[in-house]
């Protein structure tokens, strides 16, 4: 794509990096959440959705940091990003969402199936391929856009792109973005469904 | 005072034991989908083994504010489990449970903290958990620091205290963060003599001053007798009595195989003694001969040690009883005299407590055999907790009383004569 584009090649493929790079984060560390606060678990009462979600702030905080290495980036390459980067905080609700309901529902899985966690970083590997990281969702074949959209992480790459890269199409104008949000808000139903369900047996089977 | 703060209905636990044969110390998925995949595979073959076992059976009392309230019975009788559904880290299989307020509890040892941070910065985590703020906390702080006197430590991280601190800091935070309800389970048991002393303190002042509610587990019934006005006698699982502090443990001990006056060791499963010397039985009765638990204040009355001798050996191997009172103060200790080296055999030592001497309450018996041998002494063995009984006070007819009808402070209430003559 760095020859359809003029915007320099590092920035495009950071701007799909950084959030994917949150998502995986945030995923790994919400899906251990739970079995590394045992000793909270078993031994006071509170909102168990508290550890998932805190776990998530915090990855927030590391996608804030690598943030500014974009800023960077912007500086060498003399770039100026368009006036769509106001929108970029839509997205982050959108990344943060994305990775919450998987993560949510790992955890909760995790607590009762330990080998669950190994699954976890293949997931994570395996994310990268199907999501327009290194690549653009572009080139995907009209026909498979919809299958591709399954993954959530497609529509929130794609926003993030499109608030970065100065060429890069607008996501929302097109129905696979839609596709992606209603899996994300799916999966956010799921698990919190989910794990309420299974929150009270927690300090039992941790 | 008498509003209720706690209230529990037919509440049930379950547990499934499995008796799988994995080798796993947890449920793997991979093992869930292998076992799934066989059956389906030898459908109508053998389930797996599993059990259902039942922590708490149709629990239900109330509690009102203000109470102490005492939590007894033997390993495995559910108490823990009672408090951790309190708390509400579990919920109940059955049942139902209304709590008015915030409760705070101290479950085994290191409650609530996280190990990687400070002493600081659980008591804030713990405060904040309990719903209070900044500013409340902070406005304790240097209460909860200063019970808990682990000043110099404050910013160490907690997983470098010892299990005293530990405790100390945690009973510190529960007790001081103004919680409704306050449940310990048996962590005191951790603390030395004194912080064990200053806490039953902080809990009574919690309970009978700030008017706030207590519910504690422990198997030192003294504690339980001084703290608490009411308690709870759970076994296996059940509710085996819910009244007035006193009569409870009295039915605690009596509720084991053998009464609380006199037990029987002879063909019990359950052994105390060494190589040189085993305790047989153990008996409270009346100058009669008749064992009970319950002595008039006036009334002399004997306690009977058997025990056997299964090595000669040339000291004097001595019994050796303990007097505890209510509050599980050692009244006094006293050893058995003129006990010279014995051949081997069983034999019974009896003693007398005479009349008018010991004040009215519970009092515990502990056991112990010494052997004291030329220049030093071992113990063989202490029973702890191993009798208890009552001394009543006759309120009428007492000629020491008069029509004075309540309490006598003290713990011995001796009938000293007063020569009265003119002068």
């Amino acid at each position: 794509m760095q020859q359809q584009s003029a915007v320099p090649y590092s920035i495009i493929v950071f701007a799909g990096l950084l959030p994917w790079q949150f998502f995986s984060n945030a995923l790994t560390e919400c899906s251990n959440s739970l079995i590394g606060n045992t000793n909270l678990i078993t031994k006071v009462y509170f909102p168990r959705m508290i550890i998932p979600v805190s776990s998530i702030f915090t990855s927030f905080i590391d996608f804030f940091i690598s943030f500014v290495i974009l800023l960077g980036l912007f500086l060498v390459y003399g770039y100026t990003p368009p006036a769509e980067i106001f929108a970029m905080p839509l997205f982050w609700i959108f990344a943060f969402l994305a990775s919450f309901g998987p993560g949510l529902y790992l955890t909760a899985l995790n607590v009762k199936y330990r080998d669950f966690r190994y699954v976890i970083p293949f997931i994570v590997q395996f994310g990268l391929f199907i999501s327009p990281v290194g690549y653009s969702s572009t080139q995907i074949p009209e026909k498979w856009q919809w299958l591709y959209s399954l993954n959530p992480m497609v529509g929130v790459i794609d926003g993030f792109r499109w608030c970065i890269v100065t060429d890069a199409p607008n996501p929302m104008l097109k129905y696979p973005f839609y596709i992606s949000l209603g899996v994300t808000i799916f999966f956010l139903w799921l698990s919190i469904w989910q794990f309420r369900r299974m929150e009270k047996n927690f300090a039992d089977l941790i | 005072m008498d509003e209720i703060v706690l209230k529990v209905e037919g509440v049930g636990k379950k547990y499934i034991i499995s008796h799988e044969n994995h080798a796993g110390s947890y449920t793997a998925l991979r093992d869930v989908i292998s076992n799934k995949a066989k059956s389906i595979l030898k459908r109508g073959s053998k389930q797996l083994p599993k059990e259902e076992f039942w922590a708490l059976r149709d629990v239900s009392f109330e509690i009102r504010k203000g109470d102490a309230v005492g939590i007894i019975g033997r390993n495995g009788a559910g108490k823990s489990t009672l408090l951790k559904i309190l708390s509400r880290i579990t919920e109940p299989t059955k049942g139902r449970i209304e709590i008015n307020g915030r409760v705070a509890s101290l479950l085994e040892v290191g409650t609530g903290f996280h190990p990687e941070l400070t002493g600081r910065e659980n008591i804030f985590l713990n405060g904040a958990i309990l719903g209070m703020s900044r500013l409340e906390i902070r406005r304790k702080f240097d209460e909860i620091v200063e019970f808990s006197g682990v000043e110099k430590f404050l910013d160490t991280p907690v997983k470098r205290y010892s299990s005293g601190m530990y405790v100390r800091l945690a009973f510190a935070v529960a007790a001081h963060l103004e919680p409704e309800i306050l449940v310990v389970d048996e962590v005191l048991a951790v603390g030395d003599a004194e912080f064990q002393k200053k806490c039953l303190g902080k809990m009574e002042d919690v309970s009978k001053k700030e008017g706030r509610t207590v519910l504690f587990v422990s198997h030192n019934m003294g504690a339980v007798a001084s703290l608490c006005n009411n308690a709870i006698l759970l076994n296996r699982g059940e509710v085996e009595g819910f009244g007035p502090a006193s009569s409870i443990i009295k039915s605690y001990f009596s509720s084991s195989s053998n009464s609380a006056y006199s037990f029987d060791l002879k063909h019990s499963a359950v052994k105390h003694g060494d190589d040189i010397v085993e305790l047989l039985s153990g008996q409270l009765h009346d100058s009669a001969g008749n064992a009970k638990g319950t002595y008039k204040i006036d009334e002399e009355f004997n306690l009977t040690l058997k025990y056997k001798i299964k090595k000669s050996i040339s000291a004097s191997v001595v019994p050796n009883i303990q007097i505890l009172n209510a509050q599980g103060e050692c009244l006094f200790v006293c050893n058995g005299q003129d006990v010279q080296s014995l051949p081997e055999g069983e034999y019974a030592a009896k003693c007398t407590f005479p009349q008018n001497f010991l004040n009215d309450g519970l009092h515990f018996v502990v056991i112990a055999f010494i052997t004291y041998y030329s220049t030093n002494y071992e113990h063989n063995f202490v029973l702890k907790n191993a009798m208890a009984f009552e001394i009543i006070d006759k309120l009428h007819d007492n000629p020491l009383r008069y029509n004075y009808v309540g309490p006598m402070p003290g713990y011995i209430r001796p009938n000293l004569m007063f020569k009265v003559s003119k002068i």
